[in-house]
């Protein structure tokens, strides 16, 4: 019974991280059509802004939820201004250019901070469940990606900026004769993006710790998932999320981290055989 | 096909080519020829992510992960069974990947985007696999896989008919030949039949379509012709330092190649070559005078390069002369 209930929540656990790396990547990759190869690199700032916060004696909530996103938030709409915002329509070059974007920040941290690996003793203790214990940490992530979640569909659905991205996403010349200023609309979902990436670093520096080449970790599975997962940001990745982590997280409990890993790589290269524009491509097509 | 061999251009690249591969033994140090070896192995890699990338149109971000894999497979095979068996095996094993995924992605109409961050995500995923066989588990046949320390003590190349292996200068020879090789064969296979379809499918694969060419089966080939050029890229490499590591796998060294073409000049023949001897050439001379990270470096002349000369150093050269060039001729006139 122990055992069973440990193997779920291990599977919900994988589901949720997936969700939580890849949430601010597939915002910018459902809205502007790009994949943002700093991605990894924005997830390390976020990190090194939350450790460096809170050894600073900043509150460790605060440093999570205000400090590493706003932090991230800025980098993310600088870059936006000065070198995505060029390429906009040249999907091939915005790629390379984040890129060069993910070597500079790689290049940067590590001559400011050094390779040390950096981090913060995960808070909330542990839970008992029979004979085993489970970190509380755990169910924070898990929380925080149904949060997120809940957060960015309220945004996207509700909210008068959330009508004019969608209709950005869309169809980006009919939104900008209605008047909405389509540039505003790019800046303001990088920066959406690139704040919920930031609070995903934050949130994992505990377990994993930051060093400047930290971001190269998550990277793989994070483009996997939004790949996989197609246009729709939100359902797209959730869905792929689903899939993807529960493949993920059975097979790692029958072998190894790294065999898990390939065979979440294995399983959504089947997946783009079958469906080439990732599930949203085909299903639930119009959603969010 | 029969023009292309007899062009003035052609044959100016083959001696001014062989020129270079003969004569550089004669006045380079054994220190400074151990330097070009590698250099010719780098534009190996060059070339061929420009045959895929600036020719095929496959945006093949990951190329790298096929000269990590051929470096692998020809340590595991050199150690096993000799180094002759060693290079058909790294020609062999990337290729047969290249399929295997090429197949995948081709046949299921991957969008192009789509394939260059799956082959950089297998390229990462390789990475972190190559470093967790430290393992004495991971051992095939005499080879251990030895994790992030690599295979040490690869045996270098011997032809079978020779009772030494390869030294210093003939090393050199065979990478600067084959480098050559690469070039001229590039040349004429974009002048050839299936060259000319290839090259329709990268302009536009509908219409190839149309035409009665199937793109896919088109780009499967390209894709996998460019894997075993890497892959022998790869093996020449590991024999060269008779080390392999996971490294090759790296993102940043996926990344230096992609920097070298697009640096050099996308599509342009001789271009990715001048990219990678540049690049390499300044990078190692970074590493020597530690003026600057290599990351920051790399990641600025990446952007550079992006923003400022899409097109590379080659065409935007080119178009300074020709400009030069037109000035002179009115100023005769």
């Amino acid at each position: 019974m122990e055992i069973i209930a440990l193997s779920g929540i291990n599977i919900v656990y994988a589901v949720a991280s997936l969700f939580l790396l890849a949430a601010g990547l597939s915002i910018i990759f459902g809205m502007m059509g790009v994949i943002n190869l700093a991605h990894g690199e924005f997830l390390m700032l976020g990190g090194f802004a939350f450790v460096l916060s809170v050894n600073a004696g900043i509150n460790i909530w605060i440093s999570m939820f205000v400090v590493a996103p706003l932090v991230v938030m800025v980098i993310g709409m600088v870059m936006e201004r000065l070198i995505v915002r060029h390429l906009y329509g040249r999907t091939v070059e915005t790629i390379l250019a984040t890129w060069g974007v993910s070597l500079l920040l790689i290049g940067v941290t590590s001559v400011t901070l050094g390779y040390q690996q950096l981090g913060v003793s995960a808070p909330l203790g542990s839970v008992e469940i029979g004979d085993y214990r489970v970190g509380g940490y755990t169910f924070f992530i898990i929380g925080l990606a149904f949060a997120v979640l809940a957060f960015l569909y309220a945004i996207l659905r509700w909210s008068s900026f959330g009508l004019k991205a969608r209709g950005t996403m869309q169809s980006a010349s009919t939104a900008a004769t209605l008047g909405v200023n389509v540039g505003y609309v790019y800046s303001a979902t990088f920066g959406l993006g690139a704040a919920i990436s930031g609070l995903a670093g934050a949130a994992f520096a505990p377990i994993a710790g930051v060093t400047p080449v930290s971001g190269l970790t998550y990277i793989g599975k994070a483009f996997i998932t939004v790949i996989a997962g197609g246009p729709l940001p939100l359902i797209g990745t959730s869905t792929a999320s689903l899939l993807l982590g529960f493949i993920n997280a059975a097979v790692t409990a029958i072998s190894t981290p790294v065999l898990g890993e390939i065979a979440l790589l294995a399983a959504a290269i089947l997946l783009l055989r079958l469906l080439p524009a990732g599930i949203t491509g085909r299903f639930f097509r119009g959603g969010l | 096909m029969k023009t292309e061999l007899t062009s003035p251009a052609f044959i100016a690249a083959l001696v001014i080519g062989g020129a270079i591969v003969f004569a550089a033994p004669l006045f380079l140090e054994t220190y400074d020829l151990f330097n070009f070896t590698v250099f010719a192995i780098m534009a190996m890699l060059a070339i061929s992510l420009n045959f895929v990338w600036g020719i095929g149109g496959i945006l093949s971000l990951g190329q790298a992960l096929f000269f990590g894999l051929g470096g692998y497979a020809y340590a595991i095979t050199a150690i096993n069974l000799g180094s002759g068996w060693g290079l058909l095996a790294a020609i062999a094993v990337p290729c047969l990947f290249a399929l295997i995924v090429g197949y995948v992605a081709f046949y299921g109409r991957i969008s192009d985007v789509y394939f260059g961050v799956v082959s950089l995500t297998i390229s990462l995923i390789l990475y972190n696999f190559v470093n967790s066989t430290s393992d004495a588990f991971y051992t095939i046949g005499a080879a251990r896989l030895g994790g992030y320390n690599g295979i040490p003590s690869v045996p270098p190349i011997q032809a079978p008919w020779a009772a030494q292996p390869l030294g210093f200068e003939a090393m050199y020879m065979l990478c600067a030949l084959t480098a050559l090789v690469f070039y001229l064969g590039v040349r004429l296979f974009v002048r050839a039949p299936f060259g000319r379809v290839i090259v329709a499918v990268r302009e536009n694969d509908l219409r190839a379509e149309l035409l009665g060419y199937d793109p896919r089966y088109h780009r499967l080939v390209v894709f996998a012709i460019g894997a075993a050029m890497s892959g022998l890229a790869g093996a020449f490499f590991a024999a060269w330092g008779a080390f392999i590591g996971p490294d090759t796998f790296s993102v940043s060294f996926a990344a230096q190649a992609i920097i070298w073409v697009l640096f050099g000049g996308l599509g342009t023949l001789i271009g990715p070559v001048v990219g990678a001897l540049s690049v390499s050439w300044f990078t190692t001379w970074l590493g020597e005078v530690r003026l600057l990270d290599p990351n920051i470096a790399l990641g600025l002349l990446f952007i550079i390069s992006v923003l400022l000369v899409p097109n590379g150093m080659v065409p935007a050269l080119r178009r300074v002369l020709e400009r030069l060039r037109i000035v002179k001729e009115r100023a005769d006139t």
